[in-house]
């Protein structure tokens, strides 16, 4: 078409309207560029830097930076993929991520890009941090050792739910979710198992009860496709197929 | 209890420690204490491991149960994964498993069965039964029995085999699968799935049948000798039907003297604290249980195959029945006491589980939709079912939260403790008292010990060529003869 704004992604050329971002059209055009904060319901964060990507030689992060007229976008190069299996495993050793007992695994965005990017072992020591399990709501559980701090649920919370339930407190590593109640529990929270909040997280740190281990191995999100081809887990949550 | 467990003056002795143990599942050792004559004078199997399961499941949510602690086990992970299972039953108040979840339960039980113990027969122990005890160390092995008797190890790869493929299709995955949860089953079986288990079934009921003729077969050429060997008089414990029948996944405790008269029947296993306690000893890490009735001195039992056939009325298939009784004749109608009797028990059991998977097959049930069903929440749980190596008890406790706060579990391995190491000290007095040591000597030792499975760790297992160092040590402390096996099976007598 006449007139399309275009830039090259690997080669392809990827229509984009103004105000977007290279994740917006990129994912438009079924492109699929490695991300966990990204969320396109909600305001970009650029927080995980899993999508980073090269403009003309500049590292980026793709949910953040406006696509422009005529550029050309680097996602998949050797280097960029050693970058986000790097960033990954600092994710899993920062927490405590045991998929091999999580119910989350399968159908865990953390554990299908670390997939995807060929992530098969952990080059760094684990932190084994002591994390906490708060299972005070009678309809959902935050295990804490999970959380990789992605603000999927603070902004959920803010911009959808209108509850402002969840914020980042404390600084560097000692950066850690909390919950807006009086005791800091989410039992004592506004929290309802309807909130979208319930639905973003890409891990299994925010989890419903009593569906664990309902769908069996062979039929979780990531079991027979990759996330490159099935997206995000958010979307998933929502649906009865959990 | 024999007067080999603790010498007067152990500080005289020459110890003897054989470590690691091989061809067992984990890690333990024994050690034996002689006097400057060559006699034995204390025996004792130590586990060495420590793993903390019950701790750390602590501040985990329920629900995670089935899932987690299976991971204690590689080979018969489905006995933890069920046991748990059952246990978190009862915490979301299940009063019935739907007739779905509780067929697709008992068939991956059934196949995990099947798998072990062709796995402990076939890969484990058939060298020591193939070729004698005292086989050269680097034939007596389950390369010697692929080169030496090739389809009875292929009937044995393709027995384990079979039993995986059961368990992968129940429960997701061959190894740590997820299909048991809190209240029933995540799914049921399709037609094609159905068609692909029975496509093979008669095979693995005729393959069975034959593994029974070949123990049978063994046993008898040298009868005395295996009636004989590591052979104690215990009590046994295991599962009943309600009806007396041989039962691996639901049942009551079933308990009966040296002479086989009952101890106690039918009892409700949830209320197994009630029948048995445990007790600890300052030289291993695994606790000693015993029949409370009785005391801890003669209160020790037997779990697993041995038991197992020993106590029940009849097996429910026709097959496994009829060679029941054929064992049943060894001790004319008494418990068949003979420690190497383990051995043909447990392949009875794999031919009763080939017989009643043939059966599950055939059952509607196991397509149904209906898997779960659910209650009030209760504060307290226990599972407990038959594993391959015997009876097996979870005991959970959550807080209003659904957050574990206590756990208590006793492997099968455990309930046999007193009996391995009464085992190992008939072996030591009777076939290694005053002789030199060797090494064939003190394989006799991990004969005894691998007639009873036992799984040392639930997590680990060694096989095959592990490192082996016998040292001989004289009542000054110097070293008079060492033996050493290295990795690649070779066996030297070191200088000293």
């Amino acid at each position: 078409m006449s007139g399309e704004k275009t830039f090259i992604l690997d080669g392809k050329p990827i229509a984009f309207e103004d105000g977007d971002t290279i994740m917006d059209a990129a994912l438009r055009a079924g492109e699929y560029i490695p991300h966990l904060c990204h969320n396109p319901e909600f305001t970009p964060h650029g927080s995980c830097r899993i999508c980073m990507v090269e403009v003309d030689g500049r590292q980026v992060s793709a949910c953040t930076f406006p696509a422009a007229e005529g550029s050309g976008v680097v996602n998949d190069s050797d280097q960029l993929t050693a970058q986000r299996r790097s960033l990954l495993q600092m994710l899993f050793v920062e927490g405590n991520h045991i998929c091999p007992g999580c119910e989350k695994s399968g159908a865990c965005q953390l554990q299908a890009v670390a997939y995807y990017t060929g992530m098969l072992a952990l080059d760094f020591t684990h932190f084994f941090p002591r994390r906490s399990v708060d299972a005070s709501h009678p309809d959902a559980v935050i295990d804490f050792n999970r959380c990789i701090l992605c603000e999927l649920c603070v902004r959920a919370s803010r911009e959808v739910d209108k509850k402002n339930l969840f914020s980042i407190s404390g600084r560097g590593i000692n950066s850690h979710l909390v919950i807006d109640s009086p005791t800091g529990k989410l039992g004592d929270s506004a929290f309802a198992a309807t909130d979208k909040a319930m639905h973003v997280c890409p891990v299994g740190a925010i989890l419903p009860r009593h569906t664990a281990y309902n769908t069996p191995v062979g039929k979780r999100l990531y079991d027979r496709q990759p996330v490159n081809m099935v997206g995000d887990v958010a979307g998933y949550e929502e649906t009865d197929e959990r | 209890m024999s007067s080999l467990e603790t010498a007067d003056h152990p500080e005289k002795l020459n110890r003897v420690v054989i470590e690691p143990l091989t061809r067992v599942e984990g890690h333990g050792k024994v050690t034996l204490l002689q006097d400057n004559d060559g006699h034995i004078r204390q025996a004792r199997l130590h586990i060495v491991e420590f793993r903390g399961f019950e701790k750390f499941i602590q501040g985990r949510p329920y629900w995670e149960l089935p899932v987690l602690v299976q991971r204690l086990c590689g080979i018969c992970p489905v006995s933890h994964h069920l046991a748990a299972a059952k246990a978190t039953d009862m915490l979301v108040g299940t009063q019935q498993l739907t007739p779905t979840a509780e067929k697709i339960r008992r068939l991956m039980h059934y196949g995990q069965t099947m798998q072990s113990h062709a796995l402990h027969f076939f890969h484990l122990c058939s060298p020591d039964l193939l070729f004698g005890f005292d086989d050269e160390v680097r034939h007596r092995n389950i390369v010697g029995v692929i080169e030496d008797y090739p389809e009875i190890a292929r009937q044995g790869v393709l027995l384990r085999k079979y039993g995986q493929e059961v368990i992968r299709l129940t429960s997701g995955k061959r190894i740590h699968g997820t299909g048991a949860i809190p209240g029933g089953v995540n799914k049921s079986l399709d037609r094609h799935e159905i068609d692909y288990l029975l496509k093979d079934i008669d095979q693995m009921i005729r393959w069975g049948k034959d593994a029974v003729e070949l123990i049978k077969r063994i046993f008898f050429e040298h009868e005395a000798y295996h009636l004989a060997f590591a052979t104690i008089d215990s009590n046994m414990l295991g599962m009943i039907g309600d009806n007396g029948a041989f039962e691996l996944y639901a049942g009551g405790l079933r308990a009966r003297d040296r002479d086989g008269k009952l101890l106690f029947d039918h009892v409700d296993a949830t209320r197994y604290t009630d029948y048995i306690r445990e007790e600890v000893k300052n030289w291993t890490y695994m606790k000693f249980p015993f029949i409370d009735s009785i005391g801890p001195e003669n209160g020790w039992y037997r779990v697993g195959p041995l038991a197992r056939v020993n106590n029940c009325d009849f097996f429910a298939t026709p097959l496994a029945e009829n060679e029941r009784q054929v064992f049943r004749q060894l001790a004319s109608g008494k418990p068949v006491q003979a420690t190497l009797g383990y051995h043909w028990a447990r392949l009875i059991e794999l031919l009763y589980c080939t017989e009643a998977i043939k059966e599950l097959l055939h059952d509607p049930d196991i397509s149904g939709t209906e898997l779960m069903s659910r209650g009030e929440m209760q504060g307290c749980g226990v599972g407990v079912l038959e594993a391959p190596r015997g009876t097996l008890i979870h005991h959970y406790e959550i807080d209003d939260e659904g957050i574990v706060t206590r756990a208590n579990l006793i492997v099968s391995t455990t309930n046999n403790n007193q009996a391995m190491n009464e085992s190992i000290r008939q072996v030591a007095s009777t076939w290694l008292d005053g002789n030199e040591l060797t090494e064939p000597l003190l394989n006799q030792i991990e004969v005894a010990i691998r007639a009873y499975d036992p799984c040392l760790s639930c997590a680990t297992h060694a096989m095959g060529k592990m490192p082996l160092e016998i040292t001989l040590v004289n009542a000054k402390g110097e070293v008079i003869d060492r033996l050493e096996k290295g990795a690649t099976g070779l066996i030297r007598r070191a200088l000293v």
